[in-house]
């Protein structure tokens, strides 16, 4: 049975759905994220797990215990929120023992489970200090704590990386990692930042329009996105849509207008649907200044258009003489060259049919 | 750095006039004040020349040295302190919850609901005193309803106007928007955010009051009842219209020296004495006040 079951929630407010017939369960110990852009409905669906809205339709059972008529405080679940929330007027300790306070647990008990809850975040030494003399990133490990402290059945985080900045969510990812292993609490877990729910979870369900359109493990997400929809926010993708020309052997041609006929390898039945897009990351396609002798499936001239130049990788974005912009990215390894091509370089595209996926429409 | 002599005379031209008005018109009388406080009572009221026919300078300490020997005037200002610690705690009490009720509503009523908090200001101050005396007098429906009650068992009827009660029931009455304005104005800007988490982890309804609504909104509690804690203090027009014989207050009691007695050195200072509590209070309450907000930084 799973720790989390939601069956066929819906949550709509007014004529807007936010939560659309949504099914999924988490397991005990799992790291689940909840992945989508803004208003997507995952953090309606966080505040119904955590109780403060309730579904207009559906189940949701933790334990195999319908959760309907328990409220909020008394759900064994515990929320980290997007602005930490914590209570101005109390210390670090004061936040921490909160909960304790609230659980009646005995004071002489308290001290050694706060001591505990600010190791598990690496603040041990701050209990005295106020919310207000705390950076950023110790608020939200001051947060986290203050929801482990009572060891909870699940926690719920609502996009808390947020608002730090990109070097210091990075090294908080890790340590988010490392917690859950730790204390071995299922996480449930907002984001909108595909990077994060990619290096964080065990699973990630991709919600667009109140609905889930994908629920699988990282890389299944990245490498085989099941809609277009997927392919297009989780990292960059190339989408190339057209008819499928032929299909047979597990191997599809799209007619790609403005580049041309492009083969892919699919297990689908792709001559079962009149359209089909094919969605390439940029990583998979090679660019090089001369044709390769071996020939690959796909291959197209075009010229560089403009390129990103980010340090480590370069994205060029090369114009086909058919006019379709193809996204390639190439590593910046190789010694002695900073960048390989300039914006207006006669380049070579190509990538094997192994490379693209199909997605039938 | 150096200020540039056109900014240094666009400050004075600014702040120059209501300063002077300041100083003509609150400074000087205080000053005033403190010297009559010294100085002997006229033989018909008023005061005596300060310097006397001897050619000697008249001052002395003789009317601080009346109110501290006579027991009368500290039973008078525990009293006065009483009643506006009284008022100030009913004003708390029926304050809060609608301060709540603004703050809680929708943006499109919250105006609405301010406005009508305000709105009792439209009025004269004393004819909303003497208003009292119709609800409060012995032929209005409310003493009717109290003397009928109190009849049942057995009671005599007593009058609810000339008491403490009327007086205290005006005080709250005219007092309450001064406490409701601060105390909107601080749980306004809560965080719905706190009492989510407060919620979530594990705190009941009055437990989510008692440990976070309550200790934050504790600098609007304090400017709200230093707003209404003071003027009590002093108010005279409540207890001249409404009290009993009983009920004088220490404003009556300094209206009387300057008015009735004659005695100026005396009102002087029963003047500076209620001045000076004042400013404890007040400073004491801005004090804690600030303690508190500074927490919220």
């Amino acid at each position: 049975m799973a720790l989390l079951d939601i069956q066929g929630v819906t949550r709509r407010f007014g004529d807007f759905t936010a939560v659309d017939d949504v099914s999924l369960a988490v397991e005990a110990g799992e790291f689940f994220t909840l992945l989508g852009p803004s208003g997507c409905g995952k953090t309606t669906l966080l505040r119904m797990i955590a109780g403060f809205d309730l579904p207009d339709a559906g189940r949701i059972l933790l334990n195999g215990r319908d959760l309907a008529d328990t409220p909020p405080e008394l759900r064994p679940v515990r929320t980290v929120f997007q602005s930490y929330a914590l209570f101005p007027h109390m210390s670090v300790e004061g936040n921490v023992a909160f909960p304790l306070q609230m659980a009646r647990v005995p004071a002489g008990e308290r001290k050694a489970r706060i001591e505990g809850a600010l190791e598990d975040v690496r603040l041990q030494g701050l209990g005295k200090r106020y919310p207000h003399e705390l950076s950023g990133g110790q608020k939200q490990r001051v947060a986290i704590a203050r929801a482990l402290v009572t060891h909870p059945t699940m926690l719920l985080l609502d996009e808390p990386l947020a608002a730090l900045d990109a070097k210091l969510r990075e090294d908080l990812s890790i340590e988010l990692i490392n917690l859950q292993k730790e204390v071995g609490i299922a996480f449930v877990y907002v984001t909108h930042d595909q990077t994060e729910a990619l290096a964080l979870s065990h699973r990630i369900a991709v919600m667009n329009r109140g609905r889930i359109e994908q629920l699988d493990e990282p890389s299944k997400i990245y490498g085989f996105p099941l809609t277009r929809f997927v392919a297009d926010f989780i990292g960059h993708c190339n989408l190339f849509s057209g008819p499928v020309r032929a299909s047979d052997g597990g191997l599809a041609v799209v007619d790609v207008e403005g580049l041309g006929p492009v083969r892919v390898a699919t297990q689908a039945n792709a001559s079962a649907s009149a359209n089909g897009t094919v969605a390439i990351r940029p990583e998979k396609i090679r660019i090089a200044a001369e044709a390769p002798s071996d020939t690959p499936d796909n291959h197209f001239r075009g010229a560089v258009h403009d390129l990103l130049y980010m340090g480590d990788v370069t994205v060029y974005r090369v114009a086909i003489e058919g006019g379709t912009i193809v996204e390639a990215l190439l590593a910046n390894s190789q010694s002695g060259r900073a960048k390989f091509f300039e914006v207006g370089d006669a380049v070579d595209v190509s990538w094997p049919v192994g490379a693209g996926h199909f997605i039938a429409e | 750095m150096a200020t540039r002599p056109s900014t240094r005379l666009g400050r004075w031209l600014v702040g120059g006039p209501p300063l002077l008005y300041l100083l003509v018109f609150f400074a000087a009388p205080t000053l005033i004040m403190v010297l009559a406080s010294f100085r002997s009572p006229g033989e018909f009221g008023g005061l005596a020349p300060i310097v006397d026919e001897a050619g000697k300078l008249d001052l002395n300490v003789d009317s601080y040295v009346r109110f501290v020997t006579e027991p009368v005037f500290i039973r008078v200002f525990v009293k006065s302190a009483w009643y506006a610690l009284l008022t100030t705690l009913f004003c708390l009490l029926l304050a809060y919850p609608l301060a709540t009720l603004v703050a809680k509503s929708s943006k499109k009523y919250r105006d609405l609901l301010l406005l009508l908090v305000i709105l009792p200001f439209w009025s004269n101050f004393l004819i909303r005193i003497y208003a009292w005396m119709i609800i409060l007098g012995p032929n209005a429906a409310l003493a009717k309803v109290v003397n009928g009650l109190r009849g049942l068992f057995g009671l005599e009827p007593v009058s609810l106007l000339f008491s403490g009660f009327a007086v205290l029931v005006c005080l709250v009455y005219v007092s309450l928007p001064f406490m409701v304005l601060p105390l909107y104005a601080n749980l306004e800007k809560h965080d719905q955010a706190l009492l989510d988490a407060a919620q979530d982890l594990g705190a009941n309804a009055w437990q989510r009051f008692w440990r976070i609504t309550f200790p934050l909104s504790l600098p609007g509690v304090y400017a709200g009842g230093t707003l209404v804690f003071i003027p009590a203090l002093g108010i005279f027009a409540i207890p001249d219209i409404l009290g009993g014989p009983e009920d004088t207050l220490i404003g009556n009691l300094i209206k009387q020296q300057f008015l009735e007695t004659r005695d100026w050195p005396f009102g002087s200072v029963l003047s500076i004495v209620l001045t000076v509590a004042a400013l404890v209070l007040a400073g004491a309450a801005a004090w804690i006040g600030r303690r508190g907000a500074a927490r919220h930084a």
